[in-house]
């Protein structure tokens, strides 16, 4: 018998608090490899946000905090600049990213903090009940926007990896996608890059995951995964949007 | 003590706190505090600390939260617009019961306001400010010597209870400057062992900083251990100078800046044989309320002075809880107590005379019965 698969050590043996479906599970499954991989577990400290994934300390066995909605960037600072030997990753939704603490993700990728940030993407409020998100793509029906989004009325979805794509700051910046297993292993290099820079002090690294919400969008988790390949992707294209070599300089 | 040196406020405060062995600070400009963002700056970097300049007083309050979670010694200041928007931080940080001392040079509101001294920020720093049950420890020093002996315990007091403490001063003790004089340096700053800080779990479980408690009971058993700290700050925390206390029949009470113009006017007073003394809360919270007790049987009234429309005389109407009559003065928005003002509320008080502000030297200024 070999062991072909097992569980991170950087994971608690727990249930997740995540719906059926919910590819949460699967984002939360590679930073805990990475971690492990690059023998950080013991020095690195998370920062779990308002949404769905604030229990995210109940799921990974690292040091965390829990930050107020939007500030996960502006905490995630505060630890780093005591600890700088510590490995700090925010873990932020898109109402927490893209929404409320637009300011703090700017400006955290303008300093060049060398911190990592895992930003889910799934184009509606999860945790309050499936409300609309500044990613919520035109036409989508949600809660708030009950006729689907009108650009007319809410603008268009807010696209926040090309937007700090632009930053100097940010050395390195990927939009990847959790719908396929090919896809999941491109999104797993990409997180390793992202920790890996940190590791290597070059600076501020963010991957954006494409993700579900089943349960808001009202699809089965199959129609789900099809639904992301087939609408969000072209909004949101894949790929290295932002990746320097160097440290700022 | 070493030798006296002439400081503006704010700067004094921001070496007083260095002196304390801070290492942190996240700020964000606003007047009238500029001047200790500006000192950090330039000071922190010597001595192998850090200053940032957040994006915003929301940002800044919420690095503090990261700082003092991984076990920094952490400092905050601004005045009284961005306290307003650090409470939701500060909220926060008592809920998760980190330590980190904020200052608030209080300028005049609501709103945007204006940026001259004032008192009118006592109700947000001493009953909670931002939302859900919990007070910050909160001083209102009278002097900037007094401000700087002040910044060394202020960390302590929060490194032992494990919560927020706030010195709230005002424009004046920011920008005037004073001789001040700092405790030798070899002394070294108490900083105690936080095995509750996120520094990365090797060799130990990982640790947790959080406030949230979805659980009623558990939330509700939260609240009543972080009410039991408080009961103990109540017993050690309160401080109060009174002036004058073995004879007096009238007190003025007042902190903070304020203080001294009182203090001006009793001594003038004195010279007439006017039997008036001086009650000046150090503590804000917890309200210094045993210094009424000791004086109360023999005073006549208590005039509170402030410049705002009247916060802190509500504490002193619970301190004197009816025995005595608690009368009001105060000017608002940066406008400061004249002496010759106050003098003529105390004079009103005395002859039982409902006073009429515009016989007042400044025409203006509220009064209340």
């Amino acid at each position: 018998m070999k062991v072909v698969y097992q569980r991170p050590k950087s994971l608690y043996n727990a249930a997740t608090s995540y719906c059926p479906g919910c590819t949460h599970g699967i984002a939360h499954r590679l930073v805990a490899e990475v971690i492990d991989e690059l023998g950080i577990q013991g020095r690195t400290v998370g920062v779990a946000s308002v949404g769905c994934s604030v229990f995210a300390y109940n799921v990974f066995d690292v040091d965390f905090q829990q930050a107020a909605h939007g500030r996960a960037p502006a905490v995630a600072t505060g630890i780093k600049r005591v600890r700088p030997e510590c490995i700090v990753f925010t873990y932020q939704g898109d109402g927490d990213l893209a929404s409320i603490g637009m300011a703090e993700i700017v400006h955290a990728a303008v300093r060049g903090e060398n911190i990592t940030v895992i930003f889910i993407n799934n184009a509606i409020y999860g945790m309050t009940g499936g409300q609309m998100a500044p990613t919520t793509l035109v036409g989508q029906k949600t809660t708030t926007s009950p006729f689907g989004r009108d650009p007319k009325l809410q603008g268009y979805p807010l696209k926040v990896s090309e937007l700090l794509a632009t930053i100097e700051g940010a050395r390195y910046v990927a939009r990847c996608s959790l719908h396929n297993p090919a896809n999941i292993q491109k999104a797993r290099q990409a997180i390793r890059k992202a920790f890996v820079n940190q590791v290597e002090g070059k600076g501020f690294s963010l991957v954006e995951l494409l993700s579900t919400c089943s349960t808001n969008w009202g699809m089965t988790p199959q129609a789900a995964l099809k639904w992301l390949e087939e609408k969000m992707i072209p909004e949101f294209p894949l790929g290295e949007l932002r990746n320097e070599e160097g440290p700022v300089a | 003590m070493a030798e006296s040196v002439l400081m503006k406020g704010n700067e004094a405060l921001a070496e007083a706190a260095i002196r304390a062995g801070c290492r942190y600070y996240f700020g964000y400009p606003i007047t009238p505090q500029n001047e200790i963002s500006e000192y950090m700056a330039r000071r922190l970097g010597e001595e192998g600390g850090v200053f940032v300049q957040a994006e915003s007083e929301v940002a800044a309050i919420n690095m503090v939260y990261g700082a003092a979670g991984a076990g920094g010694r952490v400092l905050i200041s601004s005045s009284s617009p961005g306290i307003s928007l650090m409470q939701e931080g500060i909220s926060y940080i008592a809920g998760s019961e980190l330590p980190c001392v904020l200052i608030n040079m209080a300028r005049g509101g609501p709103g945007l306001g204006g940026i001259q001294p004032s008192q009118s920020d006592y109700f947000q720093a001493t009953k909670g400010g931002g939302h859900g049950d919990y007070r910050l420890v909160v001083y209102g020093p009278a002097t900037i010597q007094e401000a700087c002996d002040l910044m060394a315990h202020a960390f302590e007091v929060a490194d032992e209870y494990r919560n927020p403490v706030m010195i709230l001063g005002d424009g004046m003790i920011g920008q005037m400057m004073e001789p001040v004089s700092f405790p030798d340096r070899p002394e070294k700053p108490r900083l105690p062992e936080k095995p509750w800080a996120t520094t990365g779990n090797a060799g130990r479980k990982s640790n947790l900083v959080s406030s949230i408690l979805l659980d009623p009971e558990q939330l509700d058993a939260h609240n009543w251990q972080i009410q039991a700290k408080y009961t103990e700050i109540e017993k050690t925390e309160k401080k109060a100078l009174v002036l004058y206390g073995d004879d007096s029949e009238w007190f003025f009470v007042a902190y903070g800046t304020v203080a001294r113009i009182c203090q001006s006017v009793v001594n003038r007073l004195r010279k007439e044989g006017v039997k008036v003394g001086l009650v000046r809360p150090v503590s804000l919270w917890p309200f210094p309320d045993y210094a009424f007790d000791q004086v109360v049987d023999r005073a006549k009234g208590f005039l509170c002075v402030e410049m705002s429309t009247g916060q802190m005389v509500e504490d002193v109407k619970l301190a004197v809880a009816g025995r005595k009559i608690v009368r009001f003065y105060g000017r608002t928005g940066g406008a400061v107590p004249h002496p010759r003002d106050v003098e003529r509320r105390l004079r009103d008080m005395i002859a039982g005379k409902v006073p009429s502000v515009t016989d007042y030297w400044d025409k203006v200024g509220g009064v209340r019965a």
